[in-house]
């Protein structure tokens, strides 16, 4: 029969596994798009738990999410809405119903679609398609009896009831890999590695995942099956990796190029905790990661681990920084390297603490007292995390100076396949260590005249003892000074030292149209969505230009002339226009329009693509 | 020995360069040469001691100190502390702070170092008031307390420093004079013998907003017998004639003298610094009123550093696991290969 099946071609599809928080979705979420990439497909996923722990059972606030974007082509984002939803209950369906294109197929599990489960979801019919409006979308169902069938196939198995039903998720699995006509091999492997000490349970996810393929097999479905090329990519090893993890690495690998000790000192908060925790596992590189009891004690372990001559950090999201502020003035005026992260979430106070915003920019740049000049970057993508928490360490560890990296939830929680890299091909990290023949006459704040940093002189060493502090200090002596003179060129002097680091920065670069009208302007975590949504414009014929910041204090050298070249230059931020204020304060020449989001959620790729396009028009 | 004596480090090279900006009279002058001192007789290498305070007329300390020194923010020296001492065990950590600094705005961090057991030594410099702002209420003032923060008395009740770092389940605590300069040093050098937390607290005289507030205690003429210098091992023993002893009345603490109604030396308790229960080293550190204030080291007790636990725990796991750098880490998690 299978051969009378259609398999429809397609670049990309996009595909979002939905249940109860304890229906195991992450978990074939994250299979499914692991053996995509095995084959060769580019893959974007982002993973939408429930802000509660555990809700009631078959309630629409317990359902978890996760969603996978994969591609032949280049994929950037997790995708706008579901080519294919897998509703494992009638929650599910409800919650994603407004998240699916026309002629999604939908997988549902028809023994959780009984009166009493569509009582839970809060449906007024026994037709829950018709009452969400979903038969106008001409979706498609593949209704399959998932429950019933799990029990049958592992009638055998010696599991007790509850255990048989937990591998209902790979039922479901089992039915997208034949949908989507992905072989099953590396599945198999990824049960057998998860389930190594568990023989029985990964016999029978193993044995429901293949019925499950096979029942999709064997019925006359009349949808057809999806088919998607493997795409060109670099060679080498790849491995999935989300943002949050990406950048506890790239600290570690920054330790590493660095020959140093890594220090994190932090407190759990959503979303940056996985920093923390991915930290706290790695002692066989010998991380030290310490929880700290507050936000302000995160930072401030972290400020003593760099006095103490660590590579020290603190990982937190907006709420944490606004603690940390006055530590953050600390390492401004003792002259010492620090990264801090800030995953950032919707604000202010505790506002949304698991969504996604990039409102905290202000807070990164001016949120301190006095003139308190620091460094600002920001990651564009889950991978580019890495790169990103590497380069602020280098920058942090060269010039002295606190670095804040700003990363957010979207891409905290995202993934993408990654190539692991080979450090040999990051830049070396030469932190201004004092030299014993520097010992005469030397003063903790004397500085290199050209970057404006001081020399790196660490408890232990001999002859170098010295007290740092918050007070001012003295241009020449390095001692406690009240002189209004000295206190003004002090001020200029840390403002010049940040300002000076603009010139080790590749210059920022423009893509699309560099002749166009209108520059589209991002950074940070929306670099995924303005792309897609520049390329769909491009390969229209569109006449567009795009650049996105990572580098944000200080700026690029050619930031005043990119952008001083365009007719309309458009700031796009999930904020209510935080980086467009900053860049007209910058580039006062510049024609600076906003568009802004401020809504928990990313940017989509139609709303861009409508907006540049009106833009455009106009 | 004399070879020993002769390779260590003087209180004066403990002295840094900068001028000393108390006022004159005031306690923490005092302090500092004992804890000068003490640093010389522990042994200790300017280059490998680090002096950490937070903010406050005795956080200026620092300053003074020929040693790695960081005059950090007000109330974090603790947080600040504990990243060295965890980042370089190999340093002698000394936390200098006030009694504001300490236990007010910093009093989160205080309990948590001492919970944690990192071998911080914290020279807790109490005289009861703000000096620095000019002369507020602080959390260790005495209740009815009238300052220009309360103009008509406090109506709050005072932390005692001895009591809450036993409550966070402190291993030392020991209490001294600022102008008894042997007993400061005595206790500090105990303070930094002693692995783990260790808490002083100094009664110190602010000359200008909070003046002789000890001295009813600690004035010569009532010293010896409203105080009592406790020692491990020794007898609790007290008074000019040294006939006054303490002795156990049921759960409390009594202060009986000897000879009379029966009494003899050898009912009087003798002092165990070093046991690991901490109710009667709790119910010394709060003598209060009709009993002698306690002098010396209360409590002394050895148990496990945090920072000895944190690097004994990374060893284990290095024992058992040979990954060392990213990229074998890397590839020993689940990988494919594109070629």
């Amino acid at each position: 029969m299978t051969e009378q099946t259609k398999v429809k071609e397609l670049e990309d599809v996009v595909i979002r596994f939905s249940g109860d928080s304890g229906d195991g979705m992450q978990l074939v979420g994250n299979i499914f798009s692991n053996l995509s990439a095995v084959l060769g497909n580019h893959i974007s996923t982002f993973p939408d738990f429930p802000a509660e722990i555990r809700a009631p059972q078959g309630s629409l606030s317990g359902v978890s999410g996760f969603q996978v974007h994969l591609g032949s082509k280049k994929i950037f984002t997790p995708g706008d809405k579901a080519d294919v939803l897998i509703a494992m209950n009638p929650a599910a369906l409800k919650v994603n119903a407004n998240r699916l294109k026309p002629n999604a197929i939908i997988i549902i599990d028809s023994d959780s679609f009984k009166e009493s489960d569509l009582k839970k979801a809060d449906f007024k019919t026994e037709d829950p398609f018709e009452e969400l409006g979903l038969n106008s979308l001409y979706v498609q169902v593949v209704s399959a009896p998932i429950e019933t069938a799990v029990k049958e196939s592992l009638a055998d198995s010696g599991l007790d009831n509850k255990a048989r039903l937990r591998s209902k998720n790979m039922f479901a699995l089992g039915l997208t890999c034949w949908l989507l006509n992905r072989p099953l091999e590396h599945a198999f492997e990824m049960l057998q590695n998860k389930f190594r000490k568990k023989e029985k349970i990964m016999e029978a996810n193993i044995k429901v995942l293949a019925d499950g393929y096979n029942y999709g097999h064997n019925i006359h479905a009349s949808v057809s099956t999806i088919r998607i090329e493997s795409a060109q990519t670099e060679k080498g090893i790849y491995t999935d990796i989300q943002g949050n993890k990406a950048t506890a690495l790239g600290l570690i690998a920054a330790a590493e190029k660095a020959g140093l000790e890594l220090f994190l000192g932090s407190y759990p908060i959503t979303p940056a905790t996985e920093i923390l925790q991915e930290l706290s596992a790695r002692k066989e590189m010998g991380v030290k990661a310490m929880q700290a009891e507050d936000e302000i004690a995160g930072i401030c372990s972290a400020i003593g681990a760099s006095f103490a001559g660590s590579l020290a950090a603190t990982s937190t999201s907006g709420p944490g920084l606004a603690l940390k502020s006055e530590a953050i003035g600390l390492a401004v005026m003792a002259e010492l390297p620090l990264v801090i992260i800030d995953v950032q979430r919707g604000g202010p106070s505790t506002g949304l603490p698991t969504k996604t915003e990039q409102s905290d920019l202000y807070q990164a740049l001016y949120g301190r007292n006095g003139e308190s000049p620091v460094v600002v970057m920001a990651a564009s993508t889950p991978t580019d995390c890495f790169d990103a928490a590497y380069m602020a360490s280098k920058i942090a560890l060269e010039h002295l100076t606190p670095v804040i990296l700003l990363t957010d939830g979207f891409l905290a929680n995202g993934s993408s396949a990654w190539r692991i890299p080979d450090l040999e091909e990051y830049p070396s990290i030469n932190p201004p260590y004092v030299k014993p023949e520097m010992l005469e006459g030397w003063k903790p704040y004397k500085r290199n005249e050209e970057t404006m940093v001081r020399y790196w002189a660490i408890p232990g060493m001999e002859g170098f003892m010295h007290r740092l502090g918050g007070l001012e200090k003295d241009y020449q002596t390095s001692a406690i000074s009240t002189d209004p003179a000295n206190h003004e060129k002090m001020t200029k002097t840390r403002q010049t030292k940040v300002d000076r680091i603009a010139t080790e920065l590749p210059p920022q670069e423009i893509m699309g149209n560099k002749d166009a009208d209108v520059l589209v302007v991002g950074w940070g975590g929306t670099y995924g969505h303005l792309y897609a949504a520049v390329e769909n414009i491009l390969s229209e014929g569109g006449n567009i230009a795009f650049t996105h910041f990572k580098y944000i204090s200080p700026l690029p050298t050619n930031t005043s002339e990119i952008l001083t070249k365009y007719k309309k230059v458009i700031v796009c931020e999930l904020n209510n226009g935080q980086f467009a204020g900053y860049l007209r304060s910058k580039v006062p020449h510049a024609n600076i329009l906003q568009y802004n989001k401020i809504q928990g959620q990313p940017f989509t790729e139609i709303e861009l693509v409508e907006y540049f396009k009106k833009l455009m028009e106009e | 020995m004399n070879n020993l004596q002769s390779l260590q480090y003087t209180p004066k090279d403990f002295k840094s360069d900068q001028y000393v900006r108390w006022c004159p009279g005031c306690g923490d002058h005092a302090v500092l040469n004992s804890l000068q001192k003490a640093m010389s007789q522990l042994g200790l290498k300017p280059y490998e001691t680090a002096v950490i305070s937070g903010i406050g007329c005795s956080s200026r300390l620092t300053y003074y100190m020929n040693t790695y020194g960081f005059h950090t923010i007000h109330g974090r020296a603790a947080a600040i502390a504990s990243g060295v001492k965890l980042a370089n065990p190999e340093l002698s950590v000394w936390q200098v702070t006030g009694d504001g600094d300490c236990l007010a705005i910093g009093g989160n961090h205080f309990i948590h170092l001492i919970r944690r057991n990192l071998d911080v030594n914290v020279i807790l410099l109490n005289n009861k008031i703000y000096g620095l702002t000019k002369g507020q209420y602080s959390p260790t003032s005495e209740k009815g307390f009238v300052s220009k923060s309360s103009p008509y008395g406090t109506v709050e009740e005072p932390f005692r420093p001895g009591e809450l770092t036993i409550g966070a389940r402190g291993n030392f605590f020991a209490r001294t004079i600022d102008v008894d300069l042997r007993l400061s040093t005595e206790t500090f050098v105990e303070a930094g013998k002693h692995k783990g937390a260790a808490v002083v607290e100094v009664l110190l005289n602010c000359v200008i907003y909070n003046n002789n507030i000890y001295q009813p205690i600690i004035d010569k003429e009532f010293r010896a017998e409203r105080t009592i210098l406790l020692e491990h091992g020794k007898p609790m023993i007290f008074g000019k004639n040294k006939d006054k002893g303490l002795v156990l009345d049921g759960f409390n603490l009594k202060a009986v003298k000897i000879g009379e109604n029966g009494i003899t030396e050898k009912d009087i308790l003798i002092h165990d610094a070093k046991c690991e229960e901490n109710i009667l080293h709790y119910k010394l550190a709060t003598m209060e009123g009709d009993l002698p204030l306690a002098l010396g080291v209360i409590r002394d007790y050895t148990t496990a550093t945090y920072e000895e636990d944190f690097t004994n725990q990374i060893k284990e796991i290095q024992t058992k696991n040979p990954v060392r750098t990213l990229k074998d880490y890397l590839l020993s998690g689940e990988t494919w290969e594109i070629k």
